[in-house]
């Protein structure tokens, strides 16, 4: 069993209540911070446990933090981003779920840190019943006095409201959650500036996934430097993994990032190995916009060596043989799946998520749509494999916000790895309707059925 | 035209408390789930421009919002609104054969509502259940793990609920 820091108490019956989080430990950081430490010495410690942001770009937390304004006068924000929206990726919905407390803990010490009075979390609309989970667990901690005025006699006053979303993926990009906290369409905004110097409503903000934030509680109980002990270089910690896709075990673990692909997979421990006795043949490890990669190149890398469940590990050899680990959306594909088809429907969601400010962004993903569906429903010609590749190009990079990239990653990576299953259904468009291509050569080659 | 009762209103004041004075645009989000809730799960013209009364911005500010994000209805829906997620993890765990089956059954097309007004079919976008996977959201919940039999056994609880409720 590997270290669970976040999920270890999951499973205490009540542990959704204050009284029974309060009885098993919980609020003891609240404490320790409010009491015992300042607002520095608090980043201090995030810092130096290497936590990075867990909502998918990977960013250092304590970095992020330190760079938030202090003008005289100006009140300061925490926003915790709940608009949990990457396809693959649920693992925010379960935290919340089952330990809101473990979230209001470390909204806490996270808004005394960044000096946040009134702090917000923007949760994706269609996690309604959670809004009201977590609004019992701010009412809980408030009645207890961790919440409201004078917190713990501290003189630190500190309110969380919750604010529902409405159904807009992109508003899981920082300043598009802000936009839409403002009343606003989810509208990327230009950086610079940043939001830590120009956010909601032009004060400072500091905007942090819910796993970032619940991990802010494990690392002052234990200090930075014992968490940054847990891990692998610059992948310190645990992580929360969301499965799903053709496994006998779809659900969230917690895993500390020293465990291999191979063992995430195959052991009982975590996903119990591919549904059905199938073979396997694909996976996005990190959410849909990460690429996809063939089993071969997901168990070891293109030098050999095992892959690991961590951030350097999952990107090595970037692109052309790598993939990313992006927000622990693990999709698992098995030899039935075709690419076309799951190609073409990441292809539609990011065409209807796409807020329509750029160009590249609003009009490409709707041709890659288009030409993913002719080639699914046996339209395709040969060129609109090199078209798509043309597109997905010109998309990258060229738009305000990362959308843009996370359309055209996933597109660019099927054609990179199974062109040969493209070809296919555009050679046998007949064929393509009966039956899928297979396995071919991309399969797993360690486990393979007696 | 409709507007919020006493009770509405409490929660329109306590949505709209939660911001910086002057910073009640802020709530726009919160208060047209609150409209389209309480007004038939839709919103019409009138609701909006009665939304943006009420928080003192103009009307266009309203339309650019409502018509953005996916979860405001902007025409009448069915009684129960039946909204099945079709993308990728979804798709791999048979979403298709479970979006054509309450079709079928229902006799709508996705976008559909039934002539007895209460059955909408939706398609959406992931929800964040690929785990669960296939799923749809029916009010405020998720239906995961679905099957034909559990679309069945869906379909007559809300019909059930629709008989005693009359």
């Amino acid at each position: 069993m590997g270290v669970k820091l976040l999920l270890e108490k999951a499973n205490v019956p009540g542990i959704r209540f204050f009284e029974t989080y309060r009885k098993e430990g919980g609020y003891h950081a609240v404490e320790k911070a409010l009491k015992q430490m300042d607002p520095a010495a608090i980043v201090e410690e995030v810092k130096k446990s290497g936590l990075r942001g867990r909502g998918g770009a990977g960013f250092p937390a304590g970095m992020k933090w330190s760079f938030i304004a202090k003008p005289e006068g100006v009140p300061r924000h925490l926003v915790c981003n709940a608009d949990e929206s990457e396809p693959g990726t649920f693992k925010d919905r379960y935290l919340m779920e089952f330990l809101p407390h473990l979230l209001i803990e470390g909204l806490i010490i996270s808004s005394f840190a960044l000096g946040s009075n009134d702090t917000y979390i923007y949760i994706r609309g269609e996690y309604a019943w959670i809004v009201d989970i977590l609004e019992q667990a701010i009412d809980e901690a408030k009645a207890n006095g961790f919440l409201g005025k004078n917190i713990l006699g501290t003189g630190f006053d500190c309110n969380i409201y919750v604010q529902r979303g409405a159904g807009a993926y992109i508003c899981g990009e920082e300043t598009a959650l802000i936009e839409s906290l403002e009343g606003k369409r989810g509208n990327p905004r230009i950086k610079p500036p940043f939001p830590a110097i120009e956010g909601l409503w032009k004060r400072p903000t500091v905007v942090n996934n819910v796993e970032t934030l619940a991990a802010v509680v494990p690392i002052i109980n234990m200090g930075g430097d014992e968490y940054a002990k847990i891990g692998v270089g610059r992948s310190t910690g645990t992580k929360l993994i969301s499965a799903c896709g053709n496994i006998n075990k779809p659900g969230v673990y917690e895993i500390d990032m020293t465990i291999s692909v191979e063992e995430f997979i195959y052991s009982d421990e975590y996903c119990g190995g591919i549904a059905n006795g199938k073979r396997l043949k694909a996976c996005i490890p990190g959410g849909s916009s990460v690429p996809i990669l063939p089993a071969n190149l997901l168990l070891k890398t293109a030098k050999g060596e095992t892959r690991l469940m961590n951030y350097e590990s999952l990107s090595d050899g970037g692109f052309a043989t790598g993939s990313m680990m992006g927000s622990g959306g693990f999709i698992v594909l098995d030899e039935d799946q075709c690419i076309v088809k799951n190609t073409y429907t990441l292809a539609r969601f990011y065409r209807h998520e796409s807020c329509g400010q750029c160009s590249p962004c609003r009009e490409g993903t709707g041709w890659m749509e288009k030409i993913l569906k002719n080639i699914d429903t046996g339209k395709g010609k040969m060129s609109d494999i090199d078209l798509l590749w043309d597109i997905q190009r010109k998309i990258e990079g060229n738009t305000i916000c990362p959308l843009g990239d996370a359309a055209a990653w996933p597109v660019a990576a099927a054609i990179r790895h199974f062109r040969d299953e493209f070809e296919w259904h555009v050679k046998h468009p007949e064929e393509a309707q009966k039956r899928n291509y297979g396995l071919a050569h991309y399969a797993d080659p360690i486990h393979v059925p007696a | 035209m409709s507007k919020f009762n006493e009770e509405q209103l409490k929660e329109f004041s306590r949505l709209v408390a939660r911001y910086p004075e002057g910073k009640q645009k802020s709530a726009l989000l919160p208060v047209l789930h609150l409209a389209q809730d309480s007004f038939g799960g839709w919103l019409s013209a009138e609701t909006m421009d009665y939304v943006a009364a009420l928080l003192h911005i103009s009307p266009i500010e309203v339309y650019e919002v409502a018509t953005f994000y996916s979860m405001y209805n902007l025409k009448p829906i069915g009684k129960h609104l039946f909204e099945v997620c079709q993308t990728g993890p979804c798709m791999i765990n048979g979403s298709d054969d479970i979006i054509d089956y309450i079709g079928t059954k229902l006799g709508i097309k996705p976008g559909e509502t039934t002539t007895d007004g209460m059955f909408t079919l939706k398609t959406v976008e992931c929800l964040g259940a690929c785990g669960y996977a296939p799923m749809m959201q029916l009010g405020k919940h998720y239906r995961e793990h679905l099957t034909k039999e559990k679309v069945d056994a869906i379909i007559d609880e809300c019909r059930k609920n629709a008989a005693t409720n009359n």
